[in-house]
C-alpha cells in the first residue's frame, strides 16, 4: 500500500512541477526551437518560377545549394572580415575598459565609488539603436564636438568615418553601451571575495598590484569567461550600428554583415532559401566560437596556470 | 563605500594608498565619466538648438536662444503625432512582456528548484543553451514562422518572443531556492492548491527579487530593435526606438533637432527607472555573475 502511495506522490510531483515549468517552455518552443527547425528545413529549399516565367512559384528541393551560394558570394566573406575586425577591437576594448574600471573602484585609492560607478552604468540605459543614433551624429563632421580637438592636428571629425576607422568607429559605439554593464558584473564579483584576505595579503607584504595580480583578477576569470562569451556571441550578430550609420553614410553597404545580408535577402530579394541559410550558417558560426572559446580556456585550467595570464 | 573606508582604516598608515595613487585613480576615473558622460551632455545641449543653432554655436554649449519647447513641440506633433503613440507602445510591450516573462520565468525556476521528476537536467540544460542562443539571427526564421502563423505585425510578434529570457529563469531558480521547502509542505498539508501555493506563498516571499526579473525584460524589450524591424509594417504599431530609426533614416539634415530631441525624450523612461531600481540591477547582475 504505501509503495503506491509513493508511486502516486512521485508521479503528482512530476504532473504539477511540469505544469509550472510548461508555460515557459511553450514560449520558448515557439520562438526560439520552431524556428530554428523551420529555417533549417527552408535552406534546403528554393523558390522556382515555372513555364518560363509565367507560371506561378514552386518550390523546389535544392539539397545545399542555398548554403553553396552564400559561400561562394564575396558579400559574404567581406561581411565576415568586417564582424572579425569589430569584434577583434570591440570584444577586448570592452572587458580591458570595464576590467580597469571595476578594480579601479575596487582599490582603496577610490574616491565616489557610487557616482562613478552609476555614470559609467548609464549608457546602458540608452537603447542600442538611440545610442548609434548619437555616435551617428557625434561622428558628423557639421556636428561633431570633438572636432575642436581634431582641428588642432589639421583634421576634423569624418575621420571617425574613413575606410580605416570605420570598424574601431563602431567598435567605440558598442564600448560606450557596455563597458559600464561588464563593469557591474566584474565589481559585483570582486566585492563577493573576503576583504580579509587582501588585508592579509598586504599586511604579508604583498603590494597592491600583488593583490590586483594574485588575488583579484584570477577571482575575475569566471565572470570573464562568461562575459567574453556573451560578447562573442553579440558580435556575431552585429546589425544595430551599421544600420544605423548607413543612414548618413552610404559607403556602408546594405551587407555590410551577415546579419545585414541576411535581411537584405529576406526583405530585400524576398529570397526565403537564402536568408535562412545565412541565419544558420551565421548561428553555425557562433556556437563553433563559443566552443572554442569554452574550450580554450578549459586547456588554460588544465595546463594549471598561476596567476593570471589570458 | 561605507565597506571600502573601513577597509582602508584598518590597514596600518604605510599600507594606504599614496597621494600620487589616489590622484591617478582619481583622475583616470574623472577622465571616463567624461567619456561617458560626454554624448548625453552634448544631447541635451542639441535638444535646446534648432538646426541653424547646432551648425553656428559651440557643440558643448547652448546657443544664445533655448528651441527645446519648440523641439518637443515639434517632435509630439510631427506627421500627425507618431511620437507620444510610439512611447506608448514601447511602455505597452515592455509592460507586457515584464509582466508576462517574470510570471512564466517565475514558474520554471520553481517548477526546477522545488519539484524532483525525470528529464529535469534536459530542460536545465536546455535553458542554459538558451542564454547562449544568438537571438537576433533566430528574428528572420521567426518572421517566416510567425508570418504563417498569420501574427506578423501584430503585438503578439513582439510580446511572445520578448517574454522568453533564459536569463529570468536562471535568476528565477536562484530565488526560488532561498524559499523554505518547509512552507511549501506545511501549505500543502493545510490544503492549500499547488497555484494558490505559488501565488500567495512564494511569489509573497519573493516579492523584492521578482522586480529584478521584470526589469531586466523590460529594459530588453525597450531596446529591442531587430525583431520590431522585422516584424511591424506601418507606423502605429512601432516601438520608440524604431520610430526614432525611422526619422534618422529620412537622412534628412533638417529633421536632426527632431530626431535628437525624440531620443532624448524616448530615453528618459528607462533612465528613470535605472536610477530608482538601481540596487535591483546590481543584485541581478551580480547573482547571475557569481552564480554562473
Amino acid at each position: 500500500m504505501a509503495r503506491v502511495a509513493d508511486r502516486f506522490r512521485v508521479r503528482r510531483e512530476a504532473v504539477v512541477g511540469l505544469s509550472f515549468a510548461f508555460p515557459f517552455f511553450a514560449f520558448f518552443t515557439l520562438s526560439f526551437i520552431a524556428p530554428i527547425i523551420s529555417s533549417a528545413y527552408s535552406s534546403v529549399f528554393s523558390k522556382q518560377l515555372t513555364d518560363g516565367g509565367f507560371g506561378p512559384e514552386e518550390l523546389l528541393f535544392v539539397g545545399f545549394d542555398n548554403y553553396a551560394v552564400v559561400l561562394k558570394s564575396a558579400a559574404w566573406w567581406s561581411g565576415l572580415g568586417n564582424v572579425v575586425t569589430y569584434g577583434v577591437i570591440k570584444i577586448p576594448l570592452v572587458m580591458g575598459s570595464a576590467l580597469t574600471l571595476a578594480l579601479l573602484l575596487d582599490s582603496p585609492a577610490a574616491r565616489g565609488v557610487k557616482v562613478f560607478r552609476l555614470l559609467y552604468f548609464l549608457p546602458y540605459a540608452v537603447p542600442g539603436v538611440v545610442g548609434a543614433i548619437l555616435w551617428t551624429n557625434l561622428y558628423s563632421p557639421n556636428l561633431s564636438p570633438f572636432n575642436g580637438i581634431l582641428h588642432l592636428v589639421g583634421l576634423d571629425a569624418s575621420i571617425f568615418t574613413s575606410p580605416h576607422m570605420l570598424n574601431p568607429s563602431m567598435a567605440n559605439m558598442t564600448a560606450w553601451t557596455f563597458v559600464g554593464y561588464n563593469m557591474i558584473i566584474f565589481m559585483a564579483t570582486l566585492t563577493s571575495i573576503p576583504r580579509e584576505l587582501y588585508e592579509a595579503a598586504r599586511i604579508d607584504g604583498a603590494s597592491e598590484w600583488q593583490v590586483v595580480w594574485r588575488i583579484k583578477l584570477p577571482m575575475l576569470r569566471g565572470a570573464l569567461l562568461v562575459t567574453v562569451l556573451l560578447s562573442i556571441i553579440g558580435t556575431v550578430q552585429w546589425f544595430n550600428e551599421p544600420v544605423v550609420l548607413r543612414t548618413t553614410l552610404p559607403t556602408i553597404s546594405s551587407n555590410y554583415t551577415p546579419m545585414m545580408m541576411a535581411y537584405q535577402q529576406a526583405f530585400d530579394s524576398q529570397n526565403t532559401g537564402l536568408a535562412s541559410a545565412t541565419s544558420i550558417l551565421m548561428a553555425l558560426i557562433a556556437g563553433i566560437l563559443a566552443a572554442a572559446w569554452l574550450g580554450f580556456q578549459a586547456m588554460q585550467r588544465r595546463t594549471g596556470t598561476d596567476g593570471f595570464d589570458l | 563605500m561605507k565597506k571600502l573606508f573601513k577597509a582602508e582604516n584598518q590597514l596600518p598608515a604605510s599600507l594606504r594608498p599614496s597621494r600620487t595613487t589616489s590622484g591617478i585613480t582619481f583622475a583616470v576615473l574623472v577622465f571616463a565619466a567624461v567619456y561617458f558622460m560626454l554624448p548625453v551632455w552634448w544631447l541635451i545641449v542639441q535638444s535646446t538648438k534648432t538646426w541653424a543653432d547646432m551648425l553656428s554655436s559651440s557643440p558643448l554649449l547652448f546657443a544664445s536662444t533655448n528651441s527645446l519647447s519648440a523641439n518637443i513641440h515639434q517632435v509630439i506633433t510631427y506627421d500627425g503625432g507618431n511620437f507620444p503613440l510610439w512611447v506608448a507602445n514601447s511602455v505597452f510591450y515592455s509592460g507586457s512582456t515584464a509582466i508576462l516573462g517574470t510570471l512564466i520565468s517565475l514558474g520554471c525556476g520553481y517548477s526546477f528548484s522545488k519539484f524532483r521528476y525525470r528529464g529535469k537536467k534536459i530542460l536545465l540544460g536546455i535553458i542554459l543553451v538558451g542564454m547562449l542562443l544568438p537571438a537576433s539571427l533566430l528574428t528572420i526564421p521567426l518572421f517566416y514562422l510567425f508570418n504563417t502563423l498569420n501574427i506578423v505585425n501584430t503585438v503578439w510578434s513582439i510580446i511572445i518572443p520578448c517574454s522568453v529570457s533564459p536569463f529570468g529563469v536562471f535568476l528565477a531558480m536562484i530565488y526560488c531556492g532561498t524559499v523554505p521547502t518547509e512552507l511549501i509542505e506545511a501549505a500543502r498539508i493545510d490544503g492549500a492548491g499547488e497555484l494558490t501555493i505559488f501565488f500567495r506563498v512564494v511569489l509573497r516571499l519573493l516579492g523584492p527579487a521578482t522586480v529584478t526579473i521584470a526589469l531586466f525584460i523590460f529594459v530588453a524589450t525597450w531596446n529591442n530593435f531587430l525583431l520590431p524591424l522585422v516584424m511591424l509594417r506601418g507606423k502605429d504599431l512601432l516601438p520608440v526606438t524604431l520610430g526614432l530609426y525611422t526619422w534618422q533614416n529620412y537622412k534628412a539634415e533638417i529633421l536632426i533637432a527632431q530626431v535628437l530631441t525624440g531620443s532624448l525624450l524616448g530615453v528618459i523612461p528607462v533612465v528613470i527607472l535605472f536610477l530608482a531600481l538601481q540596487r535591483y540591477w546590481r543584485a541581478g547582475l551580480s547573482q547571475g555573475s557569481v552564480k554562473a
